[in-house]
C-alpha cells in the first residue's frame, strides 16, 4: 500500500467537491492560457522581427510621409543592402468589418528581406507582371475564400477610392510565428496612381525597410541614416524592426498590463477556492491524521497527504485545462484572425499554466497541511464520535 | 521480573477557560507483562488521558512513565512515534479505520512504517486478518462491514506489528452486545494465546468483568485496585 494510493484515493473521496474544484481549476488554467497568448499575439510582430532589419520613418511622426529619393541615400550608407518604400494602406474589403493589413512594397527588395515569406517561383513571376498584382498571406485566402486569379476590390480611405487587385500570389509563413494574414502590392502602382488623383502625394513614402549585413552594427548604421536627413524638411528616425513594433505595443500597453494582471487574478480566485478545499478536506480528517500519528508515522507523512492530495486535484485541473488551450485557441485565434494574426499558446505559455497550478496546489496545501502535521493526537481523536 | 508498565507519581492536568483542571495525580501504578487490566471511573476521571500517556500520545506534567524499560516521558516526538509503531498497538471505541483502504490495506497500514518487503507485509497482515476470522473480508472497505468486523480489523491492525502492549479506549463502547462480546472474547485470546497486555478502559461493567484486575479512577486518583478477578480464577474459567 503506497503512499500515492492513499493520496489518490483520498483525493476521489468526495468526488463532486473534487469534480467541481478540478472544473474551477480547468477555467482557470484555460483563461489564464488563452489571456497569457493574447499578450504573446500583442507582442508577435515584435517577436517574429529580424535582426538584420531596420525601419525608417519621419522623426515627428509616422503620419508623416518622406520623399522617396530619401531610398537611393539610404541604400548608399555603408552596411545597407537593400532598401524597400513601404506604405500602409487602410483600406476594407466590402465593408469596414472587413479589416486586414495591406501594404504598398517593393516587391524584389522587400521580399528580400522577407525570407520567411515563402511564395512559389511561378506565382511570383505572376505578381511581378501584373502592376495589380497581390500577394496575400494564406490565413487571408482562407478567411474569404480567396483565389489566385480573384479580384479584390478595397475602398481605401487613406487613399481614396476602390482600388481594384487580382491575387497572383498566396504566400506561407515559414512558421506560425509568421504573420501570413497580410496583402501586399506594388507600391509603384500606388504612387502612380496617386500622382495621377492628388500628384501633391506622388514620390511619398511611408518608411522605408531596410536590410543591413551586419545586425551587430544595426545602431551605427540607423544613425548614419539619420544623419544624412539631419536639417531637412523630413528628419528621420532609424530603428531596429522589433524596436518598431514595440513602439505600437507600448502605444496599448496599458492594455497588455491589465489583461497579465487579470490572468493573475484569475489564479488568484482559484487558489482561493483551492484553499478553501483543502481546509474543508484537512479539517474533516483531522481524526484520522490524528490516528495515523497515534500509530507511528510522523509529522512530515501527514504534511505529504495533505500536500500530495492538493497537488494531485491542482495537477488534474492543470493537464486538462492545457490539453484544452490549444483547441480552444485554434478556435479563438480563427474567429478573432483580423484582430490577432499570430494566435498560438507558446511553451512558455504552457509552462506558466503548470507552474501556476503547482503553485496553487503547494499554497493552497500549505495551512491544512501544517495544521495537520502539528494535530495533536489525543485532540484529533476527540473529535470522533 | 520487572513490570512492562511503570508509572511513578504521574500528573496531568489540563487548562479550561484560563483554569487549570487537574487530571491525574501522582499516579504510581505497575503493570506486569501478560496483564488484562481495566481501568473504570466515571466520565472525567481520567482513565483515557491515563491510556493515553502510557500509550505515548499524550504527555504528562510531573512524574516518570517506564514501557518495558524505557522512560517514554523523556523521548522527543519523533523518537515516541518510532516507539508506538513498535511497542503500542491502538485499539479505539470508533475504530478509527481509514475509510478508502481495505481492511487488508488497513491492516498492512502500520507495516508501512517497518523494514519489512512488500510479499512480508503481506503475509503479516494476511495473519493478522485470520488470527480476527476477517480472511474472507481482505477486500472489503469499512463501510462495507459491520461495526463488529471493523472493531476486529481495528484489532488485526493492533497486533500486526506484535506489540508488547494493547491499549484499548472504550473497544466495545459503539457496539451491540453480540459484537462486544466477539471482540472481548478476541482481546482475551490476544492476552491468553498470545501474551499480549492489554489496558482496556471501559465504563462497561461487564466488558471489565473480563480483565484480570479492575483499576478505579476517580477525581485524578487511583483510589482501589479491583481484584475482582484473579488470574487463576479467570483462567480456571475459561
Amino acid at each position: 500500500m503506497s503512499s500515492l494510493k492513499l493520496i489518490l484515493r483520498n483525493a476521489l473521496r468526495h468526488k463532486l467537491r473534487t469534480g467541481l474544484t478540478v472544473v474551477g481549476l480547468i477555467v482557470a488554467v484555460l483563461a489564464f492560457g488563452l489571456l497569457q497568448t493574447v499578450v504573446d499575439a500583442w507582442y508577435a510582430g515584435a517577436n517574429s522581427a529580424a535582426p538584420n532589419r531596420l525601419v525608417t520613418r519621419n522623426a515627428i511622426s509616422l503620419v508623416f510621409p518622406m520623399p522617396l529619393h530619401y531610398r537611393e541615400k539610404i541604400r548608399a550608407v555603408p552596411g545597407v543592402r537593400g532598401v524597400a518604400p513601404f506604405n500602409w494602406f487602410g483600406g476594407y474589403y466590402q465593408d469596414p468589418k472587413n479589416f486586414f493589413a495591406q501594404f504598398a512594397v517593393d516587391p524584389l527588395p522587400f521580399l528580400a528581406m522577407y525570407p520567411e515569406y515563402h511564395v512559389a517561383e511561378d506565382e511570383l513571376r505572376a505578381f511581378l507582371r501584373d502592376r495589380k498584382g497581390a500577394i496575400i498571406g494564406r490565413k487571408l485566402a482562407d478567411r474569404y475564400g480567396f483565389k489566385i486569379g480573384d479580384t479584390i476590390p478595397l475602398q481605401g480611405t487613406i487613399y481614396p477610392g476602390v482600388w481594384t487587385f487580382t491575387v497572383r500570389a498566396i504566400y506561407h509563413g515559414a512558421d506560425a510565428k509568421t504573420d501570413d494574414s497580410q496583402m501586399l502590392f506594388h507600391w509603384d502602382y500606388l504612387n502612380e496612381t496617386m500622382k495621377q488623383r492628388s500628384p501633391r502625394r506622388g514620390d511619398q513614402v511611408g518608411i522605408f525597410m531596410v536590410q543591413i549585413a551586419d545586425p551587430q552594427r544595426s545602431a551605427e548604421t540607423g544613425l548614419a541614416i539619420d544623419a544624412l536627413f539631419r536639417n531637412s524638411l523630413a528628419e528621420t528616425l532609424t530603428e531596429t524592426e522589433k524596436a518598431f513594433q514595440l513602439g505600437f505595443v507600448a502605444m496599448t500597453e496599458a492594455i497588455v498590463v491589465a489583461i497579465r494582471i487579470v490572468s493573475f487574478v484569475v489564479i488568484f480566485v482559484i487558489l482561493a477556492v483551492m484553499a478553501n478545499t483543502m481546509a474543508m478536506t484537512a479539517r474533516e480528517r483531522m481524526p484520522e491524521y490524528a490516528t495515523l500519528k497515534a500509530l507511528g508515522f510522523g509529522p512530515g507523512y501527514v504534511a505529504r497527504l495533505v500536500f500530495g492530495e492538493s497537488l494531485a486535484i491542482a495537477l488534474g485541473g492543470a493537464g486538462l485545462g492545457v490539453a484544452l488551450t490549444f483547441p480552444v485557441a485554434a478556435w479563438f485565434g480563427a474567429e478573432l484572425g483580423q484582430f490577432f494574426p499570430v494566435f498560438e499558446v507558446s511553451a512558455g505559455t504552457v509552462a506558466l499554466q503548470v507552474a501556476c497550478a503547482l503553485g496553487v496546489g503547494v499554497v493552497a496545501a500549505l495551512l491544512p497541511g501544517r495544521n495537520a502535521a502539528r494535530v495533536r493526537i489525543v485532540e484529533g481523536l476527540r473529535a470522533i464520535g | 521480573m520487572a513490570p512492562l508498565i511503570s508509572l511513578r507519581g504521574v500528573s496531568k492536568s489540563y487548562r479550561r477557560g484560563g483554569q487549570i483542571v487537574p487530571v491525574l495525580n501522582g499516579i504510581t501504578l505497575d503493570v506486569q507483562r501478560g496483564d488484562f487490566l481495566g481501568l473504570m471511573g466515571p466520565s472525567g476521571s481520567g482513565k483515557s488521558t491515563l491510556l493515553n500517556l502510557i500509550a505515548g500520545i499524550d504527555k504528562p506534567d510531573a512524574g516518570e512513565i517506564f514501557v518495558d524499560g524505557v522512560d517514554i516521558t523523556r523521548l522527543g516526538e519523533s523518537e515516541l512515534a518510532d516507539w508506538r509503531a513498535g511497542s503500542v498497538g491502538f485499539v479505539f471505541q470508533f475504530y478509527n479505520l481509514m475509510p478508502v483502504l481495505t481492511a487488508f490495506e488497513n491492516v498492512e497500514l502500520p507495516l508501512v512504517l517497518t523494514s519489512l518487503s512488500r510479499s512480508e507485509r503481506r503475509g503479516h497482515a494476511e495473519a493478522a486478518l485470520g488470527l480476527v476470522g476477517l480472511a474472507d473480508r481482505m477486500e472489503h472497505y469499512p463501510s462495507e462491514l459491520s461495526g463488529g468486523q471493523q472493531q476486529r480489523v481495528a484489532i488485526a491492525r493492533a497486533v500486526v506489528t506484535d506489540p508488547k502492549l494493547i491499549v484499548a479506549d472504550e473497544p466495545t463502547g459503539d457496539l451491540d452486545r453480540h459484537s462486544a462480546e466477539e471482540i472481548l472474547t478476541l482481546l482475551d485470546r490476544l492476552n491468553i494465546e498470545l501474551g499480549k497486555t492489554i489496558l482496556m478502559v471501559t465504563h462497561d461493567r461487564r466488558a471489565a468483568d473480563r480483565a484480570h484486575a479492575i483499576m478505579y479512577l476517580d477525581k485524578g486518583e487511583l483510589s482501589s485496585a479491583g481484584d475482582i478477578h484473579e488470574r487463576s480464577v479467570r483462567e480456571a474459567r475459561l
